[in-house]
């Protein structure tokens, strides 16, 4: 959660409105999930806060409730609007029945949420959208009607996504069509970025592969721990009194240290591999947001072909003095028009992504840097612990050694 | 953590048998360790044929599992020496000679340390080497004859029974079962060691070098097991396996087949059935126990008594009646249940040790390539700066994969102890069959007495009851008589032996409370240690990159 965050559209300047009046802050949590409704068609709810102190927002403080389908509306429609920002990421649908409503899986998912939320509250951008602003006020009814009625219209379907993936990476020209430009950008640096964001999407994939293993052996050999700790003090039994005593507190301690390992497993898991998950998932919003920069070029790129055919026409019927001049000329002035808007919308998402790509880089750093510390701090508070919890048993080894 | 340093001196010392061992091992830790040839190679592929000639040839071939520290760590035990002592350090130092300190293989101390643990100052160091093949004579003129393997077995000693202190002969695997069965015979109601398995695999197998290293190590292991047991190291038939040169003295045991065959068999000339040659007995038969070769028909009527123990009405004239002895036993059972369910934990920990050190490695890996990869693509400062803090957690987790490596090595070290144990309660239910057989040979006499005298008390009553006596009567009551005097003598025979093998049973379950209690005491400190040790090693590597990434905490606050 970010508590303080400035709206840099309009600058950091105080209001001179009011002379009580702070600086602007928009601040939002998700909190407390709740299991909702029956069956197959349970769901969980989540509580989202606003507080805020921005006019257009219902402040000091607003609670709605959301479920997950609620932020995805969200994201595909800053997804459609704001074409060359790189949406936050959410989490995926959960494809695996049986682990959707456990505690572990709706603590992940509640912890993304929070993060994607926070990260559009604090896009100097996004933040200023009016979606977040429905997605944070509106009740839950006004909510629902929104949700139903984007459903189909801007989700694009995998296959698609694919093929433009497809048209990105490769280079065939079009030569049917007879064009000679290929309907794809080209530049050197432009080419790099997109190398680079591809191949950092597999080293990431795998990085986050063997992090969630590491879970999953912290918890496998916690689990060893306790049961060997438990045929240890079996064992206990089957000796005489003092050595029988050691074996038990060998045992007692081997199940402390199961524990312990338990912990650090969840930790790990929280902290390190959500955190390398996360950085898989922007990097495919990145891959999204690049095949929408793909698209805007070809649009681009096909209406100059067909102005270029056009003007070919007019030519030919000025030449000829035909009726259908006039309304010739009219289409070409529209699709000169729709040209320069098509170049402009192109543009501005090139230069959307230039701003964005370095803020990624910059804010990617201050994510791993962090991540990386909690990842070490943990193992080092798990390793000092199990230190300590073998060390304190030996004095009552030696005891029995020595008696 | 302050206490527990001022009490590094002590905790170490108390790790090794002598002070003058721990002083002779400190000087190895401090010493250069010395590139083992074993130490590098893959665990049971070298056969160590050569020792460098300024080494005790006597050093054993440890298995790279005793010195796993010697190669993988290069830096790592010196920078150690410079650092407060912690376990970390006493994991090093305790194992770097740690092989068997209660044993007599004390392999990388000075040939002059000598003292084992628990016995007085005599020593039996033995050796097991150099595998040979070599051709069966019989079968060497015919195309694929037979052949197999011997072993140089060396040994250093200075028991006075022995003729010389140093000497070596060629053994192979045939004589090691001799060796055992002789044993087995000889020393009823011990607690023997067991010796390796036969294998059960053709010749094809036995052509593998690891097949024969595994066997060289197994021999090895029984044979200084053999030596470290009070009794046995003084016994005749060790002596003659380990000195006397050319063809092993002992006798094979036989099989009934062949002496039939070789119409060596006489049919039983001793006690039981058929004919008796009167007071012609050899009592000492009855304190072997019935084997296959001359006792069929004891056997059988051995097998027809404990049948008759089991299920017959009456009690049988002589049981087992020690309580202490039936108590100590039921708990040895319970041992017994316990120690394998422990084994088997034992087991999945360390394979769940294992698996951690694999994958925190790999994750290792995987950041090292994010490294190269972000630093090479750089274009932006803050992707080279999240390269560098990539470079110290990929770092830090290689070396925490190395430590869990280490650690799993010795952590196997420490609880084979446990499968050890497993097999030593193989040998303490034979020592109480040793005792059971002898109760069964008694309480066969006392039938058969039984029988014998009821018999000539109904010949009597017929005999009787013809005036002036029946001659073939009374000739049949004077052979059974006979035969019940040479029975009598048998039965005392028999009861002395029972009685001494009970002794012996009591005396080897002593032994072994005592030798357990010490060793598992070892290996739970040897456990713990190792635990200890290595987390502190672990700890100290993260401590490090949480020290290095520290500034990220307040960034994002």
């Amino acid at each position: 959660m970010i508590p303080t965050l400035q709206r840099s559209g309009s600058g950091s300047t105080q209001s001179p409105r009011s002379p009580s009046s702070q600086e602007p802050f928009l601040s939002v949590s998700v909190i407390d999930p709740a299991k909702m409704g029956n069956g197959v068609q349970a769901y969980i709810s989540y509580k989202v806060i606003t507080k805020t102190n921005l006019p257009d927002y219902q402040g000091p403080e607003k609670i709605v409730i959301r479920r997950y389908s609620d932020f995805v509306w969200l994201r595909d429609r800053l997804f459609e609007k704001y074409k060359g920002i790189f949406i936050p990421p959410l989490p995926e649908k959960s494809t695996v029945e049986k682990f959707r409503f456990t505690a572990e899986f709706i603590e992940m998912r509640r912890q993304a949420l929070d993060i994607f939320v926070n990260r559009i509250a604090s896009h100097h951008i996004l933040q200023q959208s009016e979606d977040l602003r429905i997605f944070l006020q509106a009740d839950e009814q006004t909510m629902e009607r929104a949700r139903s009625q984007e459903i189909g219209i801007f989700k694009k379907k995998p296959a698609d996504l694919m093929q433009i993936f497809k048209d990105v990476q490769s280079k065939v020209s079009d030569v049917v069509l007879g064009k000679e430009k290929p309907v794809e950008e080209s530049t050197p640096e432009y080419e790099k970025l997109k190398r680079y964001i591809f191949e950092l999407e597999d080293h990431l994939a795998e990085a986050q592969k063997h992090a969630y293993r590491l879970v999953k052996r912290h918890r496998e050999l916690g689990q060893s721990l306790s049961e060997f700790g438990k045929a240890v003090k079996l064992l206990g039994t089957c000796e005489d009194n003092a050595l029988g005593k050691v074996f038990s507190e060998v045992g007692d301690k081997a199940e402390i240290v199961s524990v312990k390992m338990q912990r650090e497993a969840h930790h790990l898991l929280m902290n390190f591999e959500e955190s390398l998950k996360d950085y898989v998932r922007a990097v495919q919003s990145i891959k999204a947001t690049i095949a929408e920069r793909a698209n805007a070029f070809k649009q681009q790129c096909e209406l100059a072909e067909t102005i270029k055919f056009k003007e070919i026409d007019l030519n030919k019927l000025r030449l000829t003095r035909s009726e259908k001049l006039a309304d010739a000329e009219r289409e070409y002035d529209v699709l000169k028009a729709d040209g320069e808007e098509a170049t402009r919308r192109f543009e501005a998402i090139v230069q959307l992504m230039n701003e964005e790509i370095v803020r990624f880089q910059e804010q990617k750093t201050l994510d791993m840097g962090l991540a990386f510390h909690e990842f070490a701090k943990g193992q080092a508070h798990l390793a000092n612990g199990i230190a300590e919890a073998w060390r304190s048993l030996l004095p009552k080894l030696e005891a029995c050694a020595s008696s | 953590m302050m206490g527990y340093e001022s009490h590094q001196g002590s905790e170490q010392a108390r790790l090794y048998a002598s002070k003058e061992e721990m002083e002779s091992l400190v000087l190895n830790d401090d010493a250069a360790v010395p590139p083992h040839p074993l130490s590098s190679s893959p665990p049971l592929a070298q056969i160590p044929t050569n020792h460098d000639s300024d080494t005790d040839p006597l050093r054993s071939s440890p298995s790279p599992l005793l010195h796993p520290q010697s190669q993988t760590q290069n830096p790592d035990p010196h920078s150690f020496i410079l650092e407060p002592p912690s376990y970390a350090d006493a994991v090093f130092r305790s194992f770097d000679a740690s092989s068997e300190i209660n044993g007599h293989d004390l392999s990388t101390s000075s040939p002059s340390a000598s003292s084992p643990s628990y016995s007085s100052s005599d020593f039996l160091k033995i050796s097991v080497s150099d595998p040979q093949k070599e051709q069966d004579i019989a079968t060497s003129l015919v195309p694929g004859g037979t052949s197999y393997f011997t072993y140089l077995i060396i040994t250093r000693t200075n028991i006075p029974e022995f003729n010389g202190t140093e000497f070596s002969v060629r053994r192979r695997f045939r004589d090691v079962v001799t060796l055992s069965d002789r044993l087995s015979e000889a020393y009823r109601g011990f607690i023997i060691p067991i010796r390796p398995d036969k294998s059960v695999v053709e010749s094809q197998v036995m052509q593998t070098q690891d097949f024969v290293e595994q066997r060289r190590a197994a021999l090895e292991k029984y044979l200084r097991r053999l030596a470290k047991h009070t009794a046995i190291r003084r016994s005749e038939e060790l002596r003659l396996f380990l000195e006397s040169q050319g063809k092993l003295p002992l006798m094979k045991p036989t099989d009934v087949a062949s002496r039939m065959l070789d119409g060596a068999v006489k049919l039983p000339r001793q006690l039981f059935g058929g004919e008796v040659v009167a007071g012609v007995v050899d009592v000492n038969e009855v304190a072997q126990p019935a084997k296959g070769g001359k006792d069929l028909l004891r056997l059988f009527k051995e097998l027809k008594q404990s049948v008759t123990n089991d299920w017959g009405a009456t009690k049988p004239a002589l049981v087992e009646e020690d309580k202490e002895f039936m108590e100590r036993k039921d708990k040895l059972q319970e041992l017994e249940q316990q120690l394998s369910n422990v084994s088997q934990q034992a087991e999945e920990l360390v394979k769940a040790q294992q698996d951690i050190g694999e994958t925190v490695g790999q994750l290792g890996l995987a950041l090292v390539k994010l490294t190269k990869f972000e630093t090479e693509e750089a274009v932006y400062d803050s992707q080279r700066v999240r390269a560098a803090d990539m470079k110290n957690v990929a770092t830090a987790a290689v070396k925490a994969s190395r430590l869990y490596r280490e650690l799993n090595s010795q952590t196997v070290k420490h609880l084979d102890k446990l499968h050890e144990y497993l097999g030593v309660m193989l040998a303490v239910n034979n020592a109480f069959s040793d005792r059971s057989n002898a109760l069964l040979t008694v309480q066969t006499l006392l039938s058969e007495l039984s029988s014998l005298n009821s018999r000539i008390e109904k010949l009597e009553v017929a005999s009787s009851k013809i005036f002036g006596g029946d001659r073939a009567r009374i000739r049949k009551i004077e052979e059974l008589r006979e035969t019940v005097r040479a029975t009598e003598d048998a039965k005392t025979c028999a009861i002395a032996e029972y009685k001494r093998i009970k002794e012996n049973n009591r005396n080897e379950l002593d032994r072994l409370d005592r030798e357990r209690r010490e060793d598992f005491l070892s290996m739970l400190k040897g456990f713990i240690v190792n635990q200890a040790g290595y987390a502190e090693k672990m700890a100290s590597v993260w401590e490090t990159v949480a020290e290095e990434t520290s500034g990220y905490v307040k960034c994002t606050s």
